[in-house]
């Protein structure tokens, strides 16, 4: 569980979290959401260390980052699972190099150990004939899926996913969403999904942020926000027609 | 203006600093310092090569045609090819050409990283970049003078095949040039360039990669000024040590 307590940061004059609180749950795929700008990302890497906040704190199951050494820090990050939302995968290795990284750096298990736990993984996101390609060789679906194998495969209790879905058809975000999920309640990892892609939301939204300007503007889960009368929300969710005629149904019938 | 300069060069030492901690695993090290041996010692040879065979020649014929004066000897072709390519061609003109050459290599490799997020994706699983990204091209580059003694025995051999062949001097007289006051602390000084030198090419262009903010278009602007001011460090740099320990 990660508890995020009145953070606040600023790039120059520019405050761009306002003073953020949540808690985000383990075993549970916690979206944050909110329009370009909102500071989402900063948000996410604020959460990630990468941005130092300016006040506030940001507890990893009690751990308090502020108050960690260095080498605490990078204990935790090891702790940690990302996918990146270009999949930032090292061009000069292949497939099975890229996810057995993590393993090679911080595990001291054997190559054949290594071999073992990759091949796992890859079967895991359902990756096929992969194995030695390199990530230009391979398309972006299959890329995301090496992303999430890379980031799951020492074991993470977080895992962060910024725009997990960009880039894909829909078929294919939907299975990716779908994967994240099903990792998510199997290892009881605490899954934090930066997002705008109102699909995702709807599919596995279990926690829901909207951020605002920097601020907490509502949260709820997928059920709640079809029935929230938060106007900053609905002005946001329900901005294609496509939506408002789902959510006219969902009220009218129930989910 | 002045203190933007002021501000990265004090950026670019804590770099340095910084490229020391938190060592990456040996197992993982050893590759990396022999991939980057590989792109950027071995890949570099062909071209280090040809220049300074040809430019050795060149140097060789121009003393020759400059040499007019029947009373002056012949062997004066072999002397000035020698201290020519020793005491500057080899260790600063091959260095600024690697600065275009390693130099945008490294910039853009590691700006693409930082680019494409591989360089958060390193930091976010607690990998001190740094160290994985520059310390395994300083250790690559420790190789770089022996590419350089390559250069100036390459040159020394250009200038005696041009000057032989084009008819400018005996192999004898090219021969008594050569050994003509050679002064061996001139080679030292040569390579005490030359390992300064190998400093500079592997963590300059490695810093404007590493701090560049931008996309595809900036890796290019950061390749281009890195090769600039890594130029600009080597002639300052190059003029610092000569008068320091070459004049009395």
């Amino acid at each position: 569980m990660i508890e995020v307590k009145d953070i606040k940061k600023s790039f120059g004059d520019q405050m761009v979290l306002k003073g953020i609180s949540t808690t985000l749950d383990a075993g549970k795929t916690n979206l944050i959401i909110g329009q370009s700008g909102s500071g989402k990302t900063v948000f996410l890497k604020s959460l990630l260390g990468i941005h130092q906040v300016d006040s506030g704190t940001i507890s990893f199951d009690g751990r308090i980052y502020s108050d960690m050494s260095d080498d605490e820090r990078r204990e935790l990050r090891t702790e940690i699972g990302m996918v990146f939302q270009g999949s930032a995968l090292f061009d000069s290795m292949t497939v099975e190099e890229n996810i057995g990284f993590p393993l090679k750096m911080f595990t001291n298990k054997t190559k054949k150990e290594i071999k073992e736990r990759v091949d796992f993984v890859i079967d895991r996101v359902h990756l096929v004939n992969a194995h030695t390609k390199k990530p230009s060789e391979i398309s972006g679906g299959m890329q995301k899926r090496v992303a999430i194998a890379r980031a799951i495969v020492n074991n993470p209790r977080y895992l962060f996913c910024d725009e997990p879905n960009s880039g894909l058809d829909p078929k294919t975000a939907i299975v990716i969403d779908n994967l994240i999920q099903e990792i998510t309640k199997e290892y009881n990892i605490t899954t934090v999904i930066n997002t705008h892609d109102m699909n995702s939301v709807m599919e596995i939204g279990d926690k829901i942020v909207f951020l605002k300007n920097g601020l907490k503007a509502w949260e709820g889960d997928k059920t709640q926000i079809f029935k929230t009368d938060n106007e900053a929300v609905t002005d946001f969710v329900y901005s294609s027609e496509l939506f408002k005629k789902v959510r006219e149904a969902v009220l009218k019938e129930g989910l | 203006m002045l203190i933007r300069y002021t501000s990265q060069i004090g950026r670019y030492f804590l770099m340095l600093q910084e490229i020391f901690k938190k060592p990456t695993k040996w197992s993982v090290m050893r590759t990396l310092i022999f991939k980057e041996i590989d792109d950027l010692i071995i890949d570099s040879l062909g071209i280090v090569c040809f220049i300074s065979f040809f430019v050795g020649g060149v140097v060789s014929i121009q003393t020759a045609l400059n040499l007019t004066n029947p009373l002056i000897p012949k062997y004066l072709i072999g002397f000035a090819t020698r201290q020519s390519v020793i005491l500057e061609f080899a260790p600063t003109f091959i260095s600024i050409i690697m600065a275009g050459k390693m130099g945008s290599f490294i910039t853009s490799s590691i700006g693409t990283m930082r680019v494409t997020e591989q360089i958060d994706a390193l930091e976010v699983m607690g990998v001190n970049s740094l160290n994985y990204l520059v310390f395994p091209k300083l250790v690559a580059l420790l190789l770089y003078p022996f590419v350089i003694g390559i250069s100036m025995f390459l040159g020394i051999l250009g200038g005696w095949i041009a000057a032989v062949y084009g008819g400018f001097a005996s192999p004898s007289e090219f021969m008594t040039g050569i050994q003509t006051e050679f002064i061996p602390f001139h080679v030292t000084y040569a390579f005490i360039k030359t390992f300064v030198f190998a400093i500079i090419l592997a963590t300059i262009p490695s810093f404007h990669g590493y701090y560049m903010k931008g996309g595809a278009l900036e890796v290019g602007k950061a390749s281009t000024v890195s090769f600039v001011w890594t130029s600009v460090v080597i002639i300052l740099v190059n003029y610092i040590l000569t008068q320091l320990l070459l004049a009395k």
